[in-house]
């Protein structure tokens, strides 16, 4: 079996199949990580960018090592050093990776539907890295990948997605996906941080963690970003963190098998306490080596490798 | 110098003719209307012009009273020239220009402006209107009284609404000393700031900020309101809501002088086609629901929606092939009008087609108290003929100096052939002459 598209846009676009796909995919790429020489062949030869309009260590860094045990050569384009600080355009931009002949573009950007832009304007692979408050397949997959290998399946899981669901692009890429995987999907976080009809998603909303604490066997919590606070969508850190803030005592309640997770970087004090985040339930630091192992999988069916090969 | 138009149906609602007839014109106005056995021989002689309408729709020259020319300022995007010409394409011989231009219409001499430019280089009529505040800051009455003598015919802080209600106020009070229409682009910018797009369901998929529609029906409710204290004449720009015509509805029950226009892209499109964040469907107020379009729909047919206008805004390809969230707001619309109300509208028997042209015609001119949008005899001879069977996919080539529609691609019915302005054949056959 093989990806049906060229890029990978967003989890709305694949099916199940797809997911399952690159699940079984990245769990030998993981196995690798174990030997001594970390690197494979099938991507030789093939030109990956890393095309960053926004600053990100984090997932730069995850892809960079991905293509690089694929064998891939890596090229880094940030905004702070390119012709994108002189005002280019994105399409500009994209033209001029393709007559590179890049074959892979990874794009980070603050706008939703800019892989789309590329994606439409060029031949390369685009994957998407995070756009706007739209989606970020790639973490999703790699929430996907660490629950699965967790807990041995996602189906009737129920997992709760906590803090700034409006501005997160994780949430949506892990509603989408867990959906098509039968998992049953909470949100939970202020009001004014809840995009509207997201009901509509196939995700229940919840002010109140209190509801369903004793039910969940994930917990997602969501980074809160400084500046949502001047925006008045909450009053001030401290009540968010009185009132959202993951806690021991928070999780008393709790199933003792509860996987705590965290797209990182985390505001250790604010959306969730070092105690649970160093806690034997957190798997935050887990899912930074699972990252490595989905996007390994991701560029490799994306370049047209499929489930046989990688077994080999 | 005559010209006659012979063995089409003509279409003209002020004057309830619907039916097969002959239109005589001298000297630039109407002399006869009338089955071609009822003209006398010397009616028409060898050297009158015959164009045969055959099987083809005769109509009031059409008014669009919701236009951009981007002149002066953005010359790059469209001018008086070529705004005119992609209105003559259309099949429109009036059309009425927005003052948002840079510097922004809000005085005598750009008035002078527009209409010494139109006159000189345009090919349809052109009817300025001019900003309600001073450079549409929202702050200042323009100086509506001097720019009402130069020739005006309405007011509008359009693009940029007047979020003072004591200002709205007092524009309405003052505008009616003159009958002049206050026209009202309606927006909560607070409640629409940053937004791209309809809020809803789409817009949290897509990641792109919304705006919600209490944004217009707020501004649609105090503006109403407004109208109401004050007598004065309001007209609600393109609205594009159920709650707006809801509103509007009661409002003209109550008798308040309102009265109102949508764009076609209103009811042609819904949020769901900004899916794959084609910037050619951002615009503002942002394309809404198919509920609306069914609101509004209605509203056209049972006559709460008074006029359909094409709030033509064009934009350089540069201009709107950038990320969704920083493409600027605004379609072109001039070239399309007319086949997407014949395709969308006539076709699916929401409005016959008198009821169609009557949006185009009659209404907009009671409204901006034109002497236009009739065939009258003794009227000017501004004339649009149809082609309700003339079939075409909307190409990527317009006469507009802007390229930025949503309708590329799209095979629509009902385009017209000829438009006459003043007596004058300005396109025919689809080429501007």
């Amino acid at each position: 079996m093989r990806l049906k598209h060229k890029d990978l846009l967003g989890l709305e676009y694949l099916d199940r199949d797809e997911i399952n796909l690159i699940l079984e995919t990245a769990k030998p790429f993981k196995e690798l990580f174990t030997r001594s020489v970390k690197k494979v062949p099938p991507l030789r030869g093939k030109t990956v960018v890393l095309l960053f309009y926004e600053p990100s260590t984090r997932t730069r860094v995850s892809f960079e090592l991905a293509a690089k045990r694929l064998s891939a050569d890596v090229l880094n384009i940030s905004a702070a050093t390119s012709s994108v600080a002189k005002g280019e355009s994105l399409v500009d931009t994209a033209k001029t990776l393709e007559a590179m002949k890049a074959d892979f573009v990874v794009i980070r950007h603050s706008m939703a539907g800019a892989p789309q832009i590329l994606a439409r304007t060029i031949t390369a692979s685009i994957i998407n890295a995070g756009d706007g408050t739209h989606e970020h397949p790639t973490q999703g997959l790699l929430d996907m990948f660490t629950i699965w290998e967790k807990k041995g399946s996602l189906s009737d899981l129920k997992v709760a997605i906590v803090g700034d669901i409006l501005h997160s692009r994780v949430a949506r890429s892990n509603i989408w996906g867990l959906n098509k995987m039968g998992a049953k999907v909470y949100v939970v976080g202020p009001a004014t941080l809840i995009p509207p009809r997201i009901e509509e998603m196939g995700v229940k909303v919840y002010y109140e963690l209190g509801e369903i604490i004793e039910e969940l066997d994930v917990i997602n919590i969501l980074r809160i970003q400084m500046e949502r606070q001047k925006e008045n969508l909450f009053p001030t850190l401290r009540e968010y963190n009185e009132i959202f803030g993951i806690t021991e005592e928070r999780l008393k309640r709790a199933k003792k098998d509860l996987l705590v997770m965290h797209p990182g970087p985390m505001n250790r004090g604010i959306e969730i306490s070092s105690s649970v985040a160093d806690s034997s339930r957190s798997v935050i630091t887990e899912q930074v080596t699972n990252g490595i192992a989905v996007r390994m999988a991701v560029l490799y069916l994306l370049a047209g490798g499929d489930s046989q090969g990688v077994k080999q | 110098m005559k010209l006659v138009i012979r063995n089409g149906r003509v279409v003209d609602p002020k004057n309830k003719i619907d039916r097969k007839v002959d239109i005589l014109i001298e000297n630039g106005k109407i002399v006869k209307i009338g089955e071609s056995t009822q003209f006398r021989p010397g009616d028409v002689t060898r050297s009158t012009v015959t164009i045969d309408a055959t099987e083809k729709v005769v109509a009031p020259g059409l008014i669009d009273m919701h236009t951009h020319l981007r002149e002066p300022g953005r010359e790059d995007e469209e001018t008086i020239a070529s705004g005119t010409r992609a209105a003559a394409q259309g099949g429109f011989t009036s059309i009425c220009c927005m003052p948002n231009t840079q510097p922004v219409i809000d005085s005598v001499s750009g008035v002078k402006f527009i209409s010494t430019t139109a006159s000189q280089e345009g090919v349809v009529n052109v009817y300025p209107i001019g900003s309600i505040t001073k450079a549409q800051k929202g702050e200042e009455l323009a100086e509506i009284g001097k720019m009402r003598i130069a020739g005006i015919v309405g007011i509008s802080d359009d693009g940029s609404p007047v979020m003072n209600t004591q200002i709205m106020r007092r524009a309405l009070e003052y505008a009616k000393m003159f009958n002049l229409p206050v026209i009202s682009h309606c927006e909560d910018l607070n409640l629409s700031m940053d937004g791209v797009m309809n809020e809803g369901f789409t817009s949290t998929i897509l990641g792109l900020k919304g705006i919600p529609r209490q944004a217009e029906e707020i501004i649609v409710a105090r503006d109403i309101a407004l109208a109401e204290l004050t007598g004065g004449k309001l007209h609600l720009a393109h609205i594009s809501t159920r709650r707006s015509v809801e509103l509007i509805c009661q409002a003209k029950r109550k008798k308040v002088k309102v009265t109102c226009e949508t764009a076609p892209h209103y009811f042609s499109l819904s949020e769901e086609d900004v899916r794959d964040y084609n910037t050619n469907t951002k615009t503002n107020p942002p394309l809404r629901t198919k509920d609306d379009i069914k609101a509004l729909c209605e509203g056209l047919a049972d006559g709460t929606i008074d006029c359909i206008a094409s709030d033509h805004a064009p934009h350089l390809e540069e201009e709107k092939d950038l990320e969704y969230n920083i493409a600027p707001f605004g379609i072109i619309g001039l070239e399309t009008m007319v086949p997407l109300i014949i395709t969308n509208l006539v076709n699916r028997k929401i409005l016959g087609l008198g009821e169609a042209i009557a949006k185009l015609t009659v209404n907009p001119a009671n409204i901006l108290g034109l002497e236009k949008g009739s065939l009258s005899i003794g009227s000017d001879a501004d004339i649009t003929i149809i082609d309700l069977n003339l079939r075409k996919r909307i190409g990527n080539e317009f006469i507009s100096q802007s390229r930025n529609s949503p309708f590329i691609g799209m095979e629509l019915q009902g385009f017209p052939v000829a438009t006459i302005v003043g007596g004058r054949v300005v396109m025919e056959n689809g080429k501007i002459v």
